[in-house]
């Protein structure tokens, strides 16, 4: 009980809520170095697997992306990256770019492989060409599975971005890693509470994209919550 | 601008073969750290995870909440959770040990429910009829052939827990990632490249492991794509 007190009290006292160590400006940090490497990777990964999905070309490739980024731990390629390029914010964009990419390959891939042959034949059948398929039938029917991808990526990457203060980068790990050199676990704790905290508001933010650009014609065939986890389909993985 | 420490990087190679030959001793007791903590996160998460699933899919009101307790504990990020617990089991092995078993957990308990569930009806009310018991049902013929889903789960469980054990180095465990983190704090790329490429090769090992065993003991899984 005394030691919560103690975690109560370090997120009232006001020197933690300023400066470049105060919580807003650590938060700052964390959101922006994970959106950007999520957003890059987004960009760099996304169209060439869906349009590899659609194609169903190199499908083991795509498929065993993610299950080889498993046996990778993201905290050998965060330390990798700072002997590559040195410590900083760098090598941390980087790391957290290259753990972002497996998820979204895979999910991006089996999303659009996965279509029904027979949706996009009906499409073919309404007169549609092949890009209007893709993109008016195709792309939202594999949408829910393509965001899932999203959704483990930023988790990943929101979580990983933790570490990368061991390479001399801030954002809020600074609290743990610091912390638990100065063997302060009050700010230990407190740093935890802090990324735990984000890390389910990113989950649960992007649930909710997702449930908002979902067509509502999808939505209850996903409802089976229960899906067996199978090396490759819905790269899930914590970190 | 590179710093002294930068500069004296580049000329660093990324492999010392004599490093490596003279401790070979630190090397090998990590390793052996590595597969032991990973060996009874998984071991441990399995003897939660089974009756938890067959609780669940027996009591189907139990599977919901049991799924989103362990989906929460899924998404704390590991360095995160090592942080919550050390200051009440410290900088010890059951730190570790207790955030590594919870990230298992969600992994089997799904993998042993849905294998469970993906019993045909049939199957089932075959052994009724011959008047197998509830629990001889579930030994004999349910959880045989939840296997191959159930063997699938313990993989990723695995493979997964090999990588995050690396993180577990931070509060003074980690097997290989005490190799890692050395490396990183003393600049010696050798340490670096070996705890990495040591740990793919474990899970990598590990996982053609399981598979060959999976292979040997139910040949019947082999033809049906379920690797």
């Amino acid at each position: 009980m005394n030691f919560l007190s103690h975690v109560v009290t370090w997120f009232t006292m006001g020197s933690h809520w300023h400066g470049s160590n105060g919580i807003p400006h650590r938060v700052f940090e964390h959101v922006v170095m994970s959106a950007a490497a999520v957003g890059a990777a987004v960009v760099v990964a996304i169209p060439p697997s869906l349009v590899l999905g659609h194609l169903r070309r190199f499908g083991a490739v795509a498929i065993n992306f993610s299950n080889a980024g498993r046996a990778v731990p993201s905290f050998a390629v965060l330390v990798l990256a700072a002997q590559v390029i040195g410590i900083g914010a760098e090598p941390a964009f980087i790391a957290l770019f290259v753990l972002a990419i497996p998820p979204l390959v895979t999910n991006s891939y089996v999303g659009m492989a996965d279509v029904d042959a027979e949706i996009s034949e009906s499409a073919k059948g309404m007169g549609m060409t092949g890009w209007q398929s893709v993109w008016r039938v195709e792309l939202p029917v594999a949408l829910p599975v393509v965001l899932a991808g999203v959704r483990t990526a930023a988790v990943q990457v929101v979580a990983t971005a933790t570490l990368a203060a061991l390479v001399a980068w801030g954002g809020l790990g600074r609290y743990i890693i610091d912390g638990l050199a100065q063997r302060d676990f009050v700010q230990v704790f407190a740093g935890a509470v802090l990324v735990a905290l984000l890390s389910v508001l990113t989950e649960l933010s992007l649930a909710l994209v997702q449930r908002f650009t979902v067509s509502a014609g999808l939505t209850h065939r996903h409802r089976d919550k229960n899906e067996p986890f199978v090396g490759a389909a819905t790269a899930v993985t914590p970190t | 601008m590179p710093g002294p420490a930068v500069l004296a990087q580049i000329h660093e190679p990324w492999i010392r073969w004599d490093w490596v030959s003279s401790h070979t001793g630190v090397i090998t007791h990590d390793l052996r750290e590595h597969v032991v903590l990973t060996l009874i996160a998984v071991g441990v998460g399995m003897l939660i995870s089974v009756p938890l699933a067959i609780v669940a899919r027996r009591w189907h009101w139990f599977e919901a909440p049991v799924l989103s307790a362990t989906g929460i504990l899924y998404t704390i990020p590991s360095v995160a959770l090592l942080a919550l617990l050390v200051p009440w089991t410290g900088l010890t092995r059951t730190t570790a040990e207790i955030a590594l078993v919870s990230y298992t957990l969600l992994i089997l308990i799904r993998n042993i429910v849905a294998g469970l569930a993906g019993v045909p009806p049939d199957v089932r009310e075959a052994a009724e009829g011959m008047g197998y018991s509830r629990a001889r049902q579930l030994l004999r013929v349910e959880l045989p052939l939840a296997v191959p889903v159930i063997v699938a789960g313990i993989r990723i469980a695995v493979v997964t827990t090999i990588g995050l054990v690396t993180v577990t180095a931070l509060i003074g465990q980690g097997g290989l990632g005490q190799l890692i983190l050395d490396g990183l704090y003393r600049d010696f790329r050798t340490e670096v490249v070996v705890g990495s490429a040591l740990c793919v090769a474990l899970a990598t090992v590990a996982d053609l492991t399981l598979v060959g065993i999976q292979r040997l003991a139910m040949p019947w899984t082999r033809k049906r794509g379920t690797t």
